[in-house]
């Protein structure tokens, strides 16, 4: 089949959430259609086989590789990406949280470490650093080694609400 | 990619008229952490992918008595956030977790992994030792297949190219069961099997002996390696370090692994014996720990 007999798949979603409507190869993946047909160049690709999670964005909540995304499958579902993170005129704590701790450097992987990383913290506030490593194993970052990173995001962890009483003395 | 239709199937009836008329030229979609792979570098093309996660029966996870029913599609992290499928079945969830990273696990799903039918798949062992069987259906109605003879080579199924899998059932366990799957890679995360292993044991009533075991290894083997004469060696001896440790011997003599760039052939017997003590180890402690429940 070529693609000239294809027709193109319509794809109605809702993205950072505004409702968008959108048409795209039936063959195209998730990125290559946030990329090239919606020009929301926030979204980065890596490998393109599901390794690096650079272009990882939320589906329904849950943290996807876009490069393993076909466009069509996105059809009625809730699609979040770096572009929706930020509110107006600010940043998002991660987002400000990396600044200060230079958790970037050539700023490949950073969309979707951020992507990432916002899904497990508004799932788990105090993950932790050894789940935020687990959740964090499928992004891959050739510049920082990783530790920059990781504590970046455990400065944007909601802190731990002060345990009242039981102030050890030897402390 | 070559360029391909896609078809949302929402019934059994629709995805199975598709793959009829397209033969070998068109294949199911699950979660996609395979085929999207592998159509991407051209490994073979296709003219129509059907995503059968809207077909109601593939994308059910359901527990009951009679035991788990898991939808081909349904992706990894449902079957391991839902604390019942956690509590009563540790070593599918074993595998669940270990497959891909959090990314990959939204979307992969067992039946994908049995479909694909890779020797490295960490997700079939663990649904061999657990008695699981493959519900498909085709033109011709529904058949039933046990996992154990599902694969037939690497990356062929018993599927013919017009039937899908519909779900994979996993019987309830009988009372005093364990079961655990370990896997050896050389990162922490994301990367494929050099070896695998998959134990069950069931325990007497003394919770002392072992009335019955399952041992399948992953990776040293085109498919799935039932170790049955390791498994046999188990029957009635008491649940020991001595006991495990003579089968796992037997299990590395059952593997018939191969030296590729993941691994040697000495070093993937070695796994086979280390994996297959840990992981009935582990199948023991869990029998006792639910027999105690
Ligand atoms: C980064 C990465 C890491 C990975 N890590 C692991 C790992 O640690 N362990 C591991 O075992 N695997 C791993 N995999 C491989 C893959 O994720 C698994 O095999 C996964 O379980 C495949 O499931 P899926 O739903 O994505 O299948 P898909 O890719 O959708 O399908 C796989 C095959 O099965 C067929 N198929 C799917 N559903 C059906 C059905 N219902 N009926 C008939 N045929 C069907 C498809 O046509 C295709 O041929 C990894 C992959 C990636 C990209
Ligand atoms: S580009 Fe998608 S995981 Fe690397
Ligand atoms: S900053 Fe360069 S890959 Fe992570």
């Amino acid at each position: 089949m070529t693609q000239a007999q294809l027709s193109k798949a319509h794809v109605r979603c809702e993205l950072n959430g505004q409702s968008v409507e959108f048409l795209a190869d039936q063959h195209m993946s998730l990125l290559e259609a946030l990329r090239e047909v919606l020009d929301m160049t926030g979204t980065k690709e890596g490998c393109n086989d599901g390794n690096c999670g650079a272009c990882t964005v939320t589906m329904d909540g849950r943290i996807v590789d876009s490069c393993l995304v076909l466009a069509p499958e996105a059809d009625g579902r809730r699609v979040e990406t770096i572009e929706g993170m930020a509110p107006p005129g600010g940043l998002h704590p991660l987002q400000q949280a990396f600044l200060e701790e230079a958790a970037l450097q050539c700023g490949i992987c950073t969309p979707g470490f951020l992507v990432a990383a916002k899904a497990l913290l508004e799932r788990e506030p105090q993950a932790g650093e050894h789940r935020i490593r687990h959740w964090l194993a499928g992004n891959l970052c050739r510049c920082t080694g990783y530790d920059k990173i990781v504590r970046a995001v455990l400065r944007a962890e909601t802190p731990q609400p002060k345990p009242r009483a039981r102030r050890s003395r030897s402390a | 990619m070559h360029p391909f239709r896609y078809v949302a199937a929402s019934s059994i009836d629709e995805a199975v008229a598709v793959l009829r008329e397209h033969g070998a030229r068109a294949r199911c979609l699950a979660g996609g952490t395979d085929i999207l792979v592998q159509l991407r570098v051209g490994r073979y093309e296709l003219d129509a992918l059907v995503d059968v996660k809207g077909v109601p029966e593939v994308s059910a996870l359901r527990l009951d008595r009679a035991g788990l029913e898991i939808g081909a599609a349904v992706p990894c992290y449902r079957i391991y956030e839902d604390a019942k499928v956690h509590a009563a079945y540790p070593g599918i969830v074993d595998a669940a977790t270990l497959i891909g990273g959090i990314q990959i696990q939204s979307r992969a799903s067992l039946g994908g992994n049995l479909c694909n039918a890779a020797p490295s798949a960490d997700g079939i062992g663990p649904l061999i030792v657990h008695d699981a069987t493959v519900v498909v259906a085709g033109p011709k109605g529904t058949r039933t297949v046990p996992v154990e003879g599902f694969c037939t080579a690497p990356g062929r199924t018993v599927l013919d190219d017009d039937e899908l899998a519909v779900s994979v059932h996993v019987p309830r366990p009988p009372a005093r069961f364990g079961a655990a799957y370990e896997r050896f890679i050389p990162r922490n995360e994301m990367d494929i099997a050099v070896a695998g292993v998959a134990s069950a044991v069931v325990l007497d009533r003394s919770g002392k002996r072992i009335e019955s075991a399952r041992i399948a290894l992953a990776s040293v083997g085109p498919t799935p390696v039932v170790a049955a004469k390791a498994a046999a060696s188990l029957v009635g001896e008491l649940a020991s370090l001595d006991a495990f440790r003579a089968a796992a011997e037997i299990a590395a003599g059952e593997a018939s692994p191969i030296d590729d760039m993941r691994g040697t052939i000495d070093q993937r017997r070695d796994l086979v014996r280390v994996l297959t003590r840990r992981t009935l180890e582990l199948a023991a402690q869990r029998a006792a720990a639910g027999a105690a429940r």
